[in-house]
């Protein structure tokens, strides 16, 4: 086999071809990732400044900063943006990054799939801002509600741009879910047995099933809605027949299980910082796997909580109620188990700790007054107000934000090989965690008081100037966190990359092998006998590891480069995105027939490439 | 020693009440709060409330606690030797999921109850209400009183009103936090919401529902009164109304014998003629259902009746007091006002017709 002529001597140093090309033609997992994180991170600034000018808006009565239309294009596009553009892609960075490294892997499965996959992503992205130029940013919300999302209402581009560009994501999206549920179910090292996975690629796992499933519904509610738009359909229009409601169902059906798609990911970090950090294994493993799927599955019975008040009736109204409060039942044992974990332990407070503890004290604030609105009468009072405004961003900024946070401290060195400043890391936890308060809990107050959400104004006489003021200001400081954050990037991009392969003396694969990586990850996998098995030959070793060398590592496959996945990419986009001009140009299938024919010819090309 | 733990746990004991306490002490100054409820509809809502964050606050409590004396306890330093290795624990993994689910179980059995005790219309003695939302702004219907009105509900205190609710347009979410939790309205469907005023005042209500460009524009007052108070105005409503004789009044063709009396007869007469003219010159009439006008029987207009609209206290859904000025302003550019109204003058008008619609809208009460 080939393993047999791996050249083991080690590297000469030839320097890797880093020029922009590589990048656009990259298949390499790691360097996708990259592309990821950098990627979502700057939709993720995109949609904070987003965020910052709704608080602007919000900080006096009757205030007139931005007009009405703007302000609803920007909650659209913050939770759209947030979600689609920030928090999923992220969590896509550590997916690329890290599944094969701890699984012990080349590579994902399908390494030009994965490169598609991220051209897609950006191009939709780039796409869906792209209305911003034009005025034509989406309005409508960001789980757009028919029937105000039809033509009569939404008369304009705006709801356009939201269903395509999320159509387009949600290519993306399908083809990455396929491929790393393929890799971790096909690659693992020998002797990794599914329970003996790391708990971020269990979690991970979990995830790609839920985008499997989750992912064709929201497809098909999206060409409902397109065909209602654009051809003459009524599937949400009750004057045609069709119904509103069934929009909500299929929305919800799709995102609910989106909200764990949002956290398992954090979940799955935070379930890795909490043991290196700790010094001692992960509490109930067993438990925290089979939660963390108990929680998926529930996932898929709970929507209609979304739903409470349009009126279900009290016998759908009590089962969801029931299936909701459930859902609190595995999320408290996973709390229980990080407690378990950190009990008994020796804490070392590094930055990554830092925000994992955050990101759990955070989480349970969120998963509280999630309980308080499963209860479908209570849920009439909050439901649509800034009190569950507070909740989801406990849940998605107090929970993934700062789960993704704590992700990248504790990687950061073993994708740059540079350790970022512990003090810088710090400062940027303390910053977050306050603004983040300041930002944040103030809204049950406001929201038990009667203020409803996706408001531009609010009269001087309801009084919640005070509250919205202070949020503000707790929403500045959390854009400061992120510029001590950049900062804290920006100066370790300065020093040497000097970091070594284990600075935090982890427990999985990653950690065997230098930092940064090299292409092939492994020039030999290492043997796994339990889930930690960093941790196994550290003990074997007497408690130290030798610093793994860089290897040449000639005659190990690797897959070539390939810029068809991005041809294939911008056929995707020339198919949906022709749908825009339906209005604009008679003939406007020729750019859609013009886009499949640029797919077609890419993925052509791409399967009769040579792989190697 | 012996004191102060005697002092935590005592805190402690009280600390969700303290919770609730600081909750209410803020909620006395916010109109429409949800935590001072003053209808029997709200006030199930908020037991139940109560009872979540009573446990919520406990668990709250206990489970953050936990965790920070665990930050606390359990530091080590890079050099300290390896900690325990434990691995889990079966009878902790059922203790706590056995736990929550009890707890869980205490929420749930009064919510299911007050599920069905909320998701019907009420029965028995009841005024009903047909409320449709519309881009922005909202209908009230009595059909058993023959009143039709716009943003200002009507009730009377200690009789449950019944609420059967749908829309012109698109989905919006009627709540009125103090009486009851909100409810959405939806095309081609009604939804029921009920409640009963417990005190007479004036209370805040707005659409809960993204709906548009104006949704934050979409308020409402319900003004709850005595019941002669309420008797009194349903039949100054009715005169004109849209459902009463499709709104035909008889013509006052009367002569005041007093000099004085003629005069103002003859004043008034004069302004309700030309104000007519323009209502109908300047196309109010494609909008509004008006007594005297050829659109005084017809409701199914994007606009609200405006028979009586000199007697509401606010125009533009709650956003505006109802002042001469405010209307004057309203009529010049009703776009400058609330961006994306619906209300479209055909034409700008003179503010010599501004004056005579003033007039006139005011005279309507």
């Amino acid at each position: 086999m080939a393993t047999s002529v791996i050249d083991r001597s080690p590297a000469t140093h030839a320097p890797e071809n880093t020029g922009i090309w590589s990048w656009i033609t990259t298949v390499d997992h790691k360097r996708i990732g990259i592309l990821y994180g950098a990627t979502a991170f700057l939709f993720f600034l995109i949609g904070g400044l987003e965020a910052l000018f709704m608080r602007i808006q919000l900080m006096k009565p009757d205030n007139t900063f931005v007009s009405a239309a703007t302000f609803n294009s920007l909650f659209t596009m913050h939770g759209t943006t947030m979600i689609f553009l920030g928090v999923m892609p992220l969590s896509a960075m550590f997916f690329n990054y890290f599944i094969p490294l701890q699984i012990g892997a080349r590579d994902v499965a399908f390494p030009r799939l994965n490169a598609f996959s991220y051209w897609v992503f950006l191009l939709g992205g780039l796409f869906i801002n792209f209305s911003w130029l034009i005025n034509a940013a989406p309005n409508a919300g960001w789980f757009g509600y028919a029937n105000l999302t039809e033509r009569t209402y939404s008369p304009g581009l705006n709801t356009d741009f939201w269903v395509l560009g999320l159509q387009i994501l949600g290519i993306a999206s399908m083809a990455a879910a396929i491929n790393f549920f393929v890799t971790i179910v096909n690659l693992r090292a020998p002797g990794m047995k599914m329970l003996r996975m790391p708990m971020f690629v269990w979690m991970s796992f979990i995830t790609q099933i839920l985008l499997l499933l989750a992912f064709p519904v929201i497809t098909i509610a999206l060409v409902f809605l397109m065909m209602d738009r654009h051809f003459g359909t009524h599937f949400f229009i009750p004057e045609g027949g069709g119904d509103p409601i069934l929009w909500q169902h299929l929305f919800w059906i799709f995102g609910h299980p989106e909200v764990y798609i949002l956290i398992l990911p954090a979940f799955g970090i935070v379930s890795e910082v909490l043991p290196v950090f700790s010094r001692k294994p992960l509490f109930g493993y067993t438990a925290m796997v089979f939660s963390g799927a108990f929680i998926a599955f529930l996932g898929f019975g709970v929507w209609s909580h979304h739903m409470f008040a349009t009126g279900m009736g009290p016998f759908a109204d009590s089962f969801f109620a029931l299936s909701t409060m459930l859902i609190a039942v595995p999320t408290g044992v996973k709390i229980f188990n990080w407690i378990g974990t950190l009990w008994g332990g020796s804490l070392q407070m590094k930055t990554p700790l830092y925000f994992a503890l955050g990101m759990i004290a955070m989480f349970i604030i969120g998963g509280l007054s999630g309980v308080m609105h499963s209860s479908p009468p209570a849920d009439l009072q909050q439901t649509d107000t800034y009190f569950v405004v507070a909740h989801f961003h406990y849940v998605l900024f107090g929970g993934s934000i700062f789960g993704l946070t704590a992700g990248a401290y504790y990687w950061f060195p073993k994708m740059f090989g540079r350790m970022l400043s512990e003090k810088i890391g710090k400062l940027h936890f303390w910053l977050m965690f306050i603004g983040f308060n300041v930002t944040f809990f103030p809204m049950h107050f406001l929201g038990l008081n009667g203020m409803p959400r996706r408001v531009y104004t609010y009269p001087a006489g309801l009084n919640f100037e005070f509250w919205n003021r202070i949020q503000t200001y707790g929403s500045l400081l959390l854009g400061v966190s992120f510029l001590v954050f950049i900062y804290n990037l920006w100066q370790a991009s300065r020093k040497p990359a000097d970091a070594p392969a284990d600075p935090w003396k982890g427990a999985t694969l990653e950690w065997l092998i230098p930092s940064p990586p090299q292409e092939f990850n492994f020039a030999d996998v290492p043997p796994v006998n339990s889930s930690m098995p960093a941790w196994d030959l550290r003990r074997a070793g007497g408690g130290q590891l030798p610093e793994p060398p860089r290897v040449s590592g000639a005659g190990i496959h690797m897959p070539r480069p390939s810029y068809w996945p991005v041809v294939a990419a911008f056929g995707v986009l020339g198919v949906i995105g022709s749908v825009l001009f339906t209005e604009a140009f008679p003939h406007w299938y020729f750019i859609t027939l013009g886009g499949a024919a640029v797919l077609f010819y890419g993925v052509y090309r791409w399967a009769f490439e040579p792989a190697f | 020693m012996e004191t102060r733990s005697g002092t935590i746990r005592r805190m402690a004991r009280y600390f969700p009440a303290i919770c609730l306490l600081v909750l209410l002490g803020c909620a006395k100054d916010y109109p429409q709060t949800t935590l001072l409820p003053r209808g029997d509809f709200a006030r199930l809502v908020d037991s139940l409330f109560r009872t979540t964050v009573f446990w919520a606050t406990i668990v709250f409590v206990l489970v953050e606690g936990a965790l920070v004396y665990a930050i606390l306890k359990f530091r080590g330093r890079p050099d300290d030797p390896e900690p325990r290795q434990t691995h889990g624990s079966t009878a902790l993994e059922i203790g706590w999921t056995i736990v929550p689910a009890l707890i869980l179980a205490i929420i749930a059995v009064p919510t299911v109850k007050t599920i069905f005790k909320t998701s019907d219309y009420a029965t028995g003695d009841v005024v009903t209400v047909e409320v449709l939302g519309h881009q922005w702004w909202w209908e009230f219907r009595y059909p058993g009183l023959g009143v039709v009105t716009a943003n200002e509900l009507h009730v009377p205190v200690g009789k449950t009103v019944n609420l059967r609710m749908t829309t012109a347009d698109v989905i919006h979410s009627f709540w009125v936090p103090q009486f009851a939790g909100k409810r959405d309205v939806m095309p081609g469907r009604h939804n029921p919401l009920w409640f009963k005023a417990e005190v007479t005042g004036v209370f805040s209500g707005q659409c809960a529902e993204f709906c548009g460009i104006q949704h934050a524009r979409m308020g409402f007052r319900v003004i709850s009164q005595s019941p002669e108070e309420f008797q009194a105005w349903a039949d100054s409503q009715k005169v004109g109304s849209p459902l009463v004789n499709k709104g035909v009044v008889p013509v006052d063709s009367t002569v005041p014998a007093d000099t004085a009396a003629r005069a103002a007869k003859v004043g008034r007469d004069s302004l309700m003629k030309a104000g007519l003219a323009l209502f109908n010159a300047g196309g109010c009439i494609g909008c509004h259902s008006m007594v005297g006008t050829a659109m005084a029987g017809t409701t199914a207009l994007r606009g609200p009746n405006l028979t009586h609209v000199g007697s509401r206290t606010t125009i533009v859904a709650g956003m505006l007091e109802n002042t001469e000025d405010n209307i004057r302003k309203w009529l010049s550019n009703p776009d400058s006002v609330k961006k994306g109204t619906l209300m479209v003058l055909p034409r700008k008008l003179t503010d010599a017709e501004i004056a005579t619609l003033v007039a006139y809208l005011r005279a309507h009460k």
